[in-house]
């Protein structure tokens, strides 16, 4: 039995991933081994590598609102409308003021400020040539808020700050947010536009964890010995979520049902995991549902391709499911790279549809495992057909040790 | 700048400022942000792409004068005279 009180289900799904705007491109470029990641100019860098999202900006947004607002506000936006119309919820019909928008982001503001401070360069660093626009525009809720004005939704919004464990603490703010009654329909999940910033590309540089391959589909390589760090991609996933009674009412499709999660820290360093931490946090979200590892069909990792990062992880799902003969798993980044404040809901997405298909997607540049990282059951570059998926775990952690835990089961009435 | 070329180059920000908008059409006398989608933020932002193309402090209390194209053209051609 799930630790919730009312039942939470997902609804509809939006997204943008460097492999594909929509859930059903994405899903077939991640059964069929298609990464999406390039080479990448940007600013005051030698050329790097970065996942980038190809959909149409102006499909749901006036060229002024583009203008004015921010990438990771129109990333928002796309995703939201195409997650309401996937939901097909009719606009018309719904209280705006009981919708709420609770998005994950690793950052935000940096992408503005360093263009800002680029542009009052050549102004020889003169204020008067700041733009008014800054401000808005850099505030922690701006991709949420963006989202309200674009549609009119009236109830709350605002952004959740959670490093790269973003995309699953905003599904876990929303389901929150739907069992206290506080909205009755909640639009969750996870943004980034990253990439837009050097300082990201630069951070990681110099921590000696930003990865290179001379073909850019092969740099993200999670669990191989050649793995070399982090590829960086922009990207969004937005979920409808909501009770299920509402859900069943209107007669939606329902993609699955959020059973269970989990939020711990790690308590011991910025930047480096702590498996123990990691094990602990699966555990916790396990026992709260009621369920066992072995009922876990599929886990989704978080592993980024560093050296460090990806053992600590793999130490941590021997420890909870080394004894499970029936956990598969996958990691959705050897495709993507990592989406940051995304990651989360968007690795997630990409293994919704296993419920109805049965198919796990692989981790794709998996050459040579590393000895550290033997993970039983890792999907590896080809797909797994397994009888029935049932529940699906996703991990997604971030820096200054923060972990997070999805479970999703099967709809069953 | 002649008074057309200060027309031309004012329809020109404009334009970028409010992409969805056809400025073409712009009446001389009426106020501009009663024909096209133009807000107070739209507006400083007029202000701001002349500070940068052409050195031009507007003051605040001046901002009135700049309510329509003839007006904004009236009020720009001494500031703009030698550029």
């Amino acid at each position: 039995m799930s630790h919730y009180a009312k039942r939470i289900v997902i609804t509809g799904i939006g997204l943008t991933a460097p492999n594909g705007n929509s859930l059903p491109e994405y899903r077939k470029n991640l059964l069929a081994g298609k990464a999406g990641i390039q080479k990448f100019q940007t600013r005051y860098m030698d050329e790097v590598l970065a996942g980038v999202c190809n959909f149409d900006v102006n499909k749901y947004q006036t060229k002024k609102e583009t203008r004015r607002g921010t990438r990771a506000g129109s990333i928002s936006i796309y995703c939201a409308h195409e997650a309401i119309k996937n939901a097909r919820i009719e606009s018309s019909k719904v209280d705006k003021s009981k919708i709420g928008i609770y998005l994950g982001i690793t950052e935000h503001g940096n992408v503005e400020t360093e263009n800002e401070i680029h542009n009052i360069k050549q102004f020889d660093y003169d204020v008067k040539f700041w733009t008014h626009h800054h401000n808005p525009r850099t505030v922690a809720n701006n991709p949420a808020g963006e989202v309200s004005l674009n549609m009119g939704i009236s109830g709350p919004h605002y952004t959740i700050g959670a490093a790269c464990a973003a995309g699953n603490c905003g599904i876990i703010q929303g389901a929150q947010m739907l069992l206290l009654n506080e909205v009755d329909l909640a639009l969750v999940g996870g943004i980034s536009e990253s990439i837009h910033t050097f300082g990201i590309f630069a951070s990681f540089k110099s921590q000696g964890a930003l990865a290179f391959h001379e073909n850019p589909h092969k740099a993200c390589r999670p669990f191989d010995q050649k793995r070399n760090g982090i590829v960086v991609s922009e990207g969004g996933c937005i979920y409808t979520l909501e009770r299920l009674e509402d859900a069943l009412k209107r007669k939606a499709y329902i993609y699955g049902e959020v059973v269970s999660h989990a939020i711990n820290s790690d308590a011991v360093d910025f930047v480096i995991p702590f498996g123990e931490r990691q094990a602990e946090c699966m555990e916790l979200a396990l026992f709260r549902g009621g369920i066992s590892p072995e009922q876990i069909d599929i886990l989704s990792s978080h592993a980024t391709a560093t050296p460090v990062g990806d053992i600590q992880e793999a130490k941590a799902i021997k420890k909870v499911f080394g004894k499970s003969s029936k956990t598969y798993v996958n990691n959705t980044k050897s495709f993507i790279g990592h989406t940051m404040g995304a990651a989360g809901a968007l690795e997630l997405a990409g293994n919704l549809p296993s419920f109805e298909d049965g198919l796990v997607h692989p981790t794709i540049n998996l050459d040579n495992l590393d000895p550290e990282c033997d993970i039983p059951l890792l999907v590896i570059k080809t797909p797994e057909k397994i009888k029935q998926v049932d529940y699906i775990l996703n991990n997604s952690f971030g820096m200054l040790g923060i972990n997070s835990v999805v479970i999703v089961k099967r709809y069953k009435k | 700048m002649t008074k057309e070329e200060i027309k031309t180059s004012l329809l020109d920000i404009i334009s970028e400022i409010v992409p969805d908008e056809d400025v073409n059409n712009l009446e001389g006398e009426g106020a501009i942000r009663e024909q096209i989608d133009l807000d107070s933020m739209d507006f400083l932002d007029i202000i701001m792409e002349l500070r940068k193309r052409y050195k031009v402090e507007i003051p605040e209390d001046d901002y009135p004068k700049l309510a329509s194209m003839n007006s904004s053209v009236e009020y720009l051609e001494p500031l703009l005279a030698n550029k």
